[in-house]
């Protein structure tokens, strides 16, 4: 039999660059290369020798998707090198931004990524401008939906992307609660639209069913971003500052990131919202539970286009959640904590949008930064994404190029990958415990 | 710059990505949020491989170019876009200054350890990550970081009206 070689030189609609080349000889697929070709910036290692107050803007330019994740998780890996605790409402605050960060994040990749595979159109710019086509009322809500998620974080840190008002120990700039208000009228408002994209990926019955070992953090008090142990499928918990010892680092000859596995079940391993709805269903928002019931009962899933699915109903427990704060919280005056700076090494692991975000300072005395290291989710997923590949081409070689490629791109695209955050890594020894 | 090439029904652009974090991407997609219904009208959004799977090159009237450039290929790359494009509009400091990308250009060779190394050798990392202007000639900057969303959309209605759209 002649060999196919099947290649997508970029793949589209994700953010950063990517490939997949697929050789088939013989009727098997003989090899796969699902490649990330963003080119690394070193930005880890440019960080070493500055003050540290600067550290998180600097390494908040790793993603501009996730810029907030990465802000927050550089915050919070310095503040624990200086054991700083910070206030409750900073706490509440950060909270805030993120869920805004998370309903805006996700919507875009739903709605501006992922849509146009759900109605067979290659684009959003390709959706009919008429009101009885059900893209055109999804469209229109996603717009309301992002701009929501924008404002909620623009209001609470100065700004979507980028923001300039967290800082080490609390905030540069108060939030502007004057804008609170309509964030509460606005969220309570959307939360009909939100229910639609939750109808709307509920009913797509694209499927690939793996089984994967899934990781994310766990909260036993609520649905949580920002703080928890990590848990895997089989129970196992770990702490965040053990976290780094359990990863095992691959290099990828074919790929500018690299994978890890993890050394607690030696299996490929996935994070992001399939794993965090797997594994903690149990904890969403009581109103998100009882509104979303019958998407949530998909719960625990193996079908890794359910990331999809997850990440809608993550925007209604963001919703409910940014209703919660919002309903709660007084703002009031408060000043950063600032001590004097002292030698230590701080670590902090938060759910990113996309999963799992690893940041660890190491700083001197002086308050320089003298080391410092990243794990991203997108790169953990990495070899379950070809590992996935690997096992739809073994079952669909009597597709043609064109049908693989399609699904490939659909498959990849569920993952919900962030290249330029990809290209940053963890330094660490390739040894395992 | 260089003159328009008459009247159009729509300004033909194509959005490119380089060396960066995609910020100024992500800001066009929270624009698209206020500007879609107005934009389609009298923009066709030719190459956008973040939101489209069919693209094409050729024929734009603008390109805007995001990032930093880090290699040959992407210099190849970007110089075909200029010789298909008949303006080139830098977006975003990497682009512009090609800062904070160019961060690795002032390493020292204690920075460069060996797993930095593996990559620089394996893949066709250049000497030193330029930004566009040192490779292309651009004919407008929109600069921030991410871009400035007030002057991208000056700079489009700038090209909208030299190309005469309605």
């Amino acid at each position: 039999m002649a060999g196919r070689n099947i290649v997508i030189e970029t793949i589209s609609k994700i953010e950063g660059n990517a490939g997949l080349e697929v050789v088939v000889e013989d009727g098997a697929v003989k090899d796969l290369r699902f490649k990330i070709t963003d080119y690394r910036r070193f930005l880890t290692v440019a960080a070493r020798g500055k003050r540290m107050a600067a550290v998180p803007s600097f390494l908040s330019r790793i993603c501009g998707t996730c810029s907030v994740a990465h802000l927050f998780a550089s915050l919070m890996a310095i503040e624990n090198s200086q054991g700083i605790e910070v206030s409750e409402q900073t706490k509440a605050l950060r909270r805030l931004a993120y869920d805004g960060l998370m309903i805006r994040d996700h919507a875009l990749h739903l709605y501006f990524f992922v849509l146009p595979d759900v109605l067979n159109v290659d684009s959003i710019f390709d959706i009919p401008d008429d009101t009885d086509d059900p893209g055109h009322t999804l469209l229109r809500d996603s717009f309301d939906v992002k701009r929501l998620g924008s404002d909620i974080t623009d209001a609470t840190i100065g700004a979507t992307i980028h923001a300039p008002s967290p800082t080490v120990g609390g905030f540069l700039k108060p939030a502007d609660h004057t804008r609170f208000p309509d964030l509460l009228a606005r969220l309570e408002a959307v939360r009909p639209q939100v229910l639609r994209g939750i109808e709307t990926f509920l009913g797509w019955d694209a499927s690939l069913v793996r089984n994967s070992d899934y990781l994310c953090l766990r909260n036993e008090e609520r649905f949580a971003f920002l703080d928890g142990d990590v848990t895997n499928s089989d129970g196992e918990r770990i702490s965040d500052k053990r976290f780094k010892d359990y990863l095992q680092y691959v290099r990828i000859p074919h790929s500018h990131a690299e994978g890890y596995r993890f050394s607690g079940t030696q299996e490929d391993y996935l994070v992001g919202a399939l794993a965090r709805l797997n594994l903690n269903y149990d904890l969403l928002h009581p109103r998100t539970r009882a509104d979303a019931a019958d998407a949530i009962s998909v719960f625990p899933s193996d079908n890794v286009y359910h990331n999809n699915l997850a990440q809608a109903i993550e925007i209604l427990q963001c919703v409910d959640d940014s209703l919660d704060i919002l309903n709660e919280l007084r703002v009031s005056e408060e000043k950063r904590v600032r001590p004097d700076p002292r030698a230590g090494t701080g670590a902090s692991l938060i759910e990113a949008p996309r999963g799992l975000l690893y940041h660890s300072a190491t700083v001197n005395a002086e308050g320089i930064v003298e080391d410092y290291d990243v794990v991203v989710p997108t790169a953990q997923n990495q070899i379950n994404i070809e590992n996935d590949l690997r096992y739809h081409f073994e079952r669909n070689l009597d597709k043609d190029d064109d049908g693989l490629r399609l699904d490939a791109e659909g498959i990849i695209r569920a993952y919900d990958p962030c290249m330029s955050c990809a290209t940053n890594f963890l330094k660490m020894d390739m040894t395992r415990r | 710059m260089t003159g328009g090439g008459g009247r159009r029904e729509r300004l033909v652009v194509g959005w490119f990505s380089f060396t960066c974090c995609e910020d100024s991407t992500i800001l066009l997609t929270e624009l698209l949020n206020d500007h879609l219904e107005e934009w389609v009208r009298v923009v066709e959004f030719r190459h956008m491989r973040t939101l489209k799977t069919n693209n094409s090159i050729e024929g734009l009237d603008v390109a805007f170019v995001e990032g930093a450039i880090s290699s040959e290929s992407q210099a190849a790359e970007v110089r075909e876009i200029r010789e298909k494009a008949e303006h080139v509009v830098a977006i975003g400091a990497c682009a512009c200054t090609g800062k904070p990308s160019t961060s690795r250009n002032l390493f020292v060779d204690e920075q460069i350890d060996e797993r930095i190394r593996w990559y620089l050798d394996h893949f066709d990392y250049g000497a030193n990550v330029v930004p566009l202007g040192e490779v292309v000639r651009v004919d407008d900057m929109v600069r921030g970081c991410p871009m400035n969303a007030r002057s991208f959309t000056q700079t489009l209605q700038k090209y909208l009206e030299l190309y005469e759209v309605a």
